[in-house]
């Protein structure tokens, strides 16, 4: 031990630098892909910046860009349509049919479990492109609409349902593909529950519902806050499902949400143009409310206890 | 409920029961997709889920559908696909086992710092940076010598940015799996002069080769699987992968060919269902060791 004891000023020197060595790669990859890029839409959202005067000087217009976004005719569309796709969905599958599932498959045979879990991942990992059009033809007009099919014997009008319930759809693609996320998280939460825990409550005469309320979820806040959290920010900033299902339509701005929009002005050809700086600002708006979050996270997940000191030199 | 099973008996039959049930209802429209892209893409046409001739009638299977494997036109796709996944694989691979060596086993000064930056990222999602990330790329391109190969519209550029929204969870992971190796060996190979970076590649690198290879086939799938990325980041069809490629398809004709459009995308999903068969129980768990979140 005493070899390890011994921190003499050239080794702890030898140290930064192997530390420094080791961690290169990560922070030349950090700075170039999220540092800049986070003072560049800042700096972006402050321009005029688009493909109509990208090749002069970038003009400085303040914030011009954020009173237009503010006073934009359907900013509060937009912002009522995030609101509602964030919570409606997390609610529903990304934290509440996660841990429907979680107890389902733990509470099962764990072999079933497993196989459903597994079941319930495909959606996760099937090519966005791929999991989209499934559901496109499930939605659609007959004859070809798989959902009209299955629900023509029960007397319901066939319809293109896609274009009648677009955020029924813009909901279910991306619920079936967030809940497995909590599930996975919420089932290893319940697993690593002591058998005899439950046992004792079992004898105690707790059952069912009884069980699940006043024993399991308390002893899984943690990751349900994380889940809940977590997802919050996910939903809030990924559009890629909502680009390929309805391009946030049908009709004007139906199912756009805040980040669909910032892509589609900046970097869709929707407008005319690409209109860098404004769908900048758009963007600026999701990156305070992402570092917000972030901050949260590094607060109440008892951080310190996840940072152990190395043992040795 | 019948005979002589009593209250107890029922008691403990009908949750499970209600369970299954519940469960198997659930997974349905899961099911229904999968079965419709793999009928559709052995049929003419499909209503619903009956596959059907071109004027309707049942039946009309063929292998028509398939045809884009022997005229070539989908390979230039497959080898970009291939090209951004297995570059992925590589460059997180890399940046990751160093990196999550280092916030895992050395003491340095700031060794907080990166590590909370680390978690920072990972709840930091990326999507919203992709106009600001426009202009990185532009520049990467306009430097001399690499500019070619890492900049805007170039498969380089494309797998770069990828591997670094997928670093975080490298990162984290790796440094899990580095968490857990014994100290023991390698304080050994470190007071015998070995240096850290020996002490690394040879004793340390060799005992997380498991949780790297799961961390790899992830890393492929999400390269393989990716489409705002390259679609945002590429023109035209020299550099775009599958997904592209496949979303091109979709939009060429119109009334979409829909039966063909199927067997492309059940020709693109054949290497993640292989991994997806072989690889469950490991997927399952970088999945919750991770906290990669599509929606």
């Amino acid at each position: 031990m005493a070899t390890v004891a011994e921190d003499s000023p050239t080794r702890r020197r030898r140290r930064r630098l192997a530390a420094v060595g080791f961690l290169t790669p990560a922070m030349v990859l950090v700075v170039a892909f999220y540092l800049i890029p986070a003072v560049l839409t800042l700096i972006l959202s402050l321009t005029d910046l688009s493909s109509a005067n990208f090749t002069e000087p970038w003009n400085f217009i303040g914030l011009d860009n954020y009173r237009r976004l503010f006073g934009d005719a359907f900013f509060p569309k937009i912002l009522k349509n995030t609101l509602f796709y964030v919570f409606v969905t997390l609610g529903l599958f990304n934290v509440g049919l996660a841990l429907v599932l979680a107890l389902l498959t733990t509470s099962i045979p764990r072999r079933a479990g497993f196989f459903f879990r597994m079941l319930w991942l495909l959606p996760r990992i099937t090519p966005s492109v791929v999991y989209v059009m499934m559901w496109v033809r499930m939605a659609q007009q007959p004859p070809f609409g798989i959902f009209n099919q299955l629900a023509g014997p029960f007397g319901l009008e066939p319809e293109n349902w896609l274009f009648e319930t677009p955020w029924l759809f813009v909901i279910l693609t991306n619920g079936f593909v967030g809940a497995s996320f909590g599930m996975i998280i919420f089932t290893s939460a319940l697993e690593s529950i002591p058998r005899d825990v439950i046992t004792a409550a079992r004898v105690d005469g707790a059952s069912g519902w009884r069980l699940i309320r006043d024993m399991k979820i308390p002893l899984i806040k943690w990751p349900l806050l994380f889940v809940a959290t977590y997802q919050t920010m996910s939903l809030l900033t990924s559009f890629e499902y909502i680009l390929l299902l309805t391009e946030g339509g049908p009709g004007l701005f139906t199912t756009e949400v805040w980040a669909l929009t910032s892509y589609k002005r900046a970097l869709g050809t929707y407008f005319g143009n690409n209109q860098w700086g404004y769908g900048a600002a758009w963007g600026f708006v999701l990156v305070v409310i992402g570092f917000l979050f972030s901050l949260l996270y590094v607060k109440i997940f008892r951080f310190n206890q996840l940072v152990k000191e190395p043992l040795i030199e | 409920m019948i005979g002589t099973a009593g209250i107890g008996r029922r008691r403990i039959s009908r949750g499970p029961r209600i369970g299954y049930a519940i469960l198997g209802v659930s997974v349905v429209p899961i099911l229904v997709g999968y079965a419709w892209l793999l009928i559709a893409s052995f049929s003419r046409r499909t209503r619903g889920l009956i596959p059907t001739t071109i004027d309707g009638r049942a039946g009309g299977w063929t292998l028509d559908n398939w045809s884009f494997v022997s005229d070539g036109s989908v390979y230039r796709a497959t080898l970009n696909s291939t090209l951004m996944a297995l570059g992925m694989v590589v460059g997180v691979g890399i940046v990751s086992t160093l990196g999550g060596y280092a916030i895992s086993r050395i003491r340095f000064p700031g060794r907080k710092g990166v590590l909370s930056m680390t978690l920072l990222l990972n709840a930091f999602r990326a999507d919203m940076l992709l106009i600001a990330i426009f202009f990185v790329l532009r520049a990467l391109g306009a430097t001399p010598l690499v500019g070619r190969f890492i900049g805007f519209d170039t498969v380089g550029g494309v797998a770069l940015v990828m591997v670094s929204l997928e670093l975080p969870l490298g990162l984290w992971l790796m440094k899990g799996f580095f968490d857990n190796v014994s100290w023991d060996m390698e304080r050994a190979a470190l007071i015998d002069g070995a240096s850290r970076f020996r002490a690394w590649w040879e004793i340390v690198l060799p005992q997380v080769m498991p949780g790297l290879a799961a961390l790899s086939v992830f890393t492929f799938i999400s390269g393989w699987n990716a489409y705002l990325i390259p679609f945002t980041y590429t023109v035209g069809t020299g550099v775009s992968n599958l997904p592209v490629f496949l979303d091109e398809l979709i939009g060429e004709t119109s009334p979409t060919n829909w039966n063909q459009v199927a067997a492309v995308g059940l020709f693109q999903l054949i290497p993640i269902l292989g991994f997806y068969l072989l690889m469950q129980e490991k997927l399952l768990n970088i999945y919750s060791g991770g906290t990669k979140g599509g929606t």
